[in-house]
């Protein structure tokens, strides 16, 4: 993606996210306080982030790969199982990640 | 309170680092992300955003996936209005920048209107400010980075997305089974499209399926 496409899309991702917010403020409480809008927003992060864990870790364009990020994703689930801090989750993903690369590759 | 603010400012503080980083590795240079956390300011959208871009998917996809998850600041507003009352326009256009995850969990918590607003206020300029100077330290931190180092980010950033939603699956968490569900049939969705769709749109697939599937359930919840 060029440069200006990359800027392009962090501009308009900002200014809308911006105006969703605003949007709070202004709409009236009875148009968002519907059952069915809870709903989806209670759930929508679930089903967003778990998708995007699971593209970047298993995916490069439209192949699926198994390498180093699904190692580290495994570390780093454990880790978060027994509770560990975000750091400490991150720092144990990046070296199962790097050690996989040095001894794969 | 202090120790909660302190909490708090160093969780930012991690996850700015961890997006700035996340963005570099998706190919967004260090003006860009420090952009994004100026003018987007929401964290799971832009790590969503830059998820979508890094996994080679399109700009609208990207920003689509952002947008999703930036409803969600559309409902804190809602709850935020009888508490913080803006007044003017300037306030108004003010206040909606600093309606986050954070800053609402902060303004509920505050046991008088007073307090709340202080909270909101003095709660949002902090983790603005934190938010900002850790992203600019991962995205500079993560430029410098090559060969082992570069495969340890690559590990990292799946990682920091379950992180993100990790707390969501978590047994207190409401309906913490439901979530679980979600979580997985996002998951499987997403990868079983991965082939066959143009990246990032599979993503948004999976979200849309997980909600239409979820329907009857909320027609019931709702009868």
């Amino acid at each position: 993606m060029s440069g200006t496409a990359l800027w392009a899309t962090v501009v308009a991702g900002s200014l809308g996210c911006y105006l969703l917010k605003l949007a709070g403020l202004s709409v009236p409480a009875a148009w968002v306080e519907q059952p069915w809008v809870a709903r989806v927003v209670d759930f929508v992060p679930a089903a967003l982030l778990a998708a995007l864990v699971a593209v970047q870790a298993l995916s490069s364009g439209n192949d699926l790969v198994v390498d180093g990020r699904l190692v580290g994703l495994a570390v780093a689930a454990l880790a978060l199982a027994f509770r560990a801090p975000f750091i400490v989750v991150l720092v144990l993903a990046g070296a199962a990640g790097a050690l996989v690369h040095l001894v794969a590759g | 309170m202090l120790r909660d603010a302190l909490g708090l400012g160093l969780a930012v503080g991690l996850y700015g680092a961890a997006f700035g980083a996340a963005a570099d590795a998706a190919g967004l240079n260090t003006w860009q992300a420090m952009t994004m956390s100026l003018l987007m300011f929401t964290g799971a959208s832009q790590f969503a955003l830059v998820g979508v871009l890094g996994a080679g998917g399109s700009a609208l996809a990207a920003v689509g996936s952002a947008l999703l998850l930036g409803t969600r600041n559309t409902v804190y507003g809602v709850r935020l209005v009888p508490l913080l009352r803006p007044r003017g326009v300037l306030r108004w256009v003010a206040t909606a920048h600093w309606v986050i995850d954070e800053t609402t969990a902060l303004a509920i918590a505050a046991p008088d209107r007073k307090l709340s607003r202080l909270a909101f206020l003095v709660g949002g300029a902090s983790i603005f400010l934190m938010w900002n100077l850790t992203t600019v330290i991962g995205a500079l931190g993560a430029a410098a980075l090559s060969g082992a180092a570069l495969a340890a980010l690559d590990a990292v950033v799946p990682a920091a997305f379950l992180a993100l939603l990790w707390p969501r699956l978590r047994k207190g968490f409401p309906e913490a089974a439901i979530q679980r569900r979600v979580a997985v049939g996002g998951a499987v969705v997403a990868l079983a499209l991965t082939p066959f769709v143009p990246a990032g749109v599979q993503v948004i697939a999976a979200v849309v399926a997980v909600v239409l599937a979820g329907r009857p359930r909320t027609r019931e919840a709702t009868a």
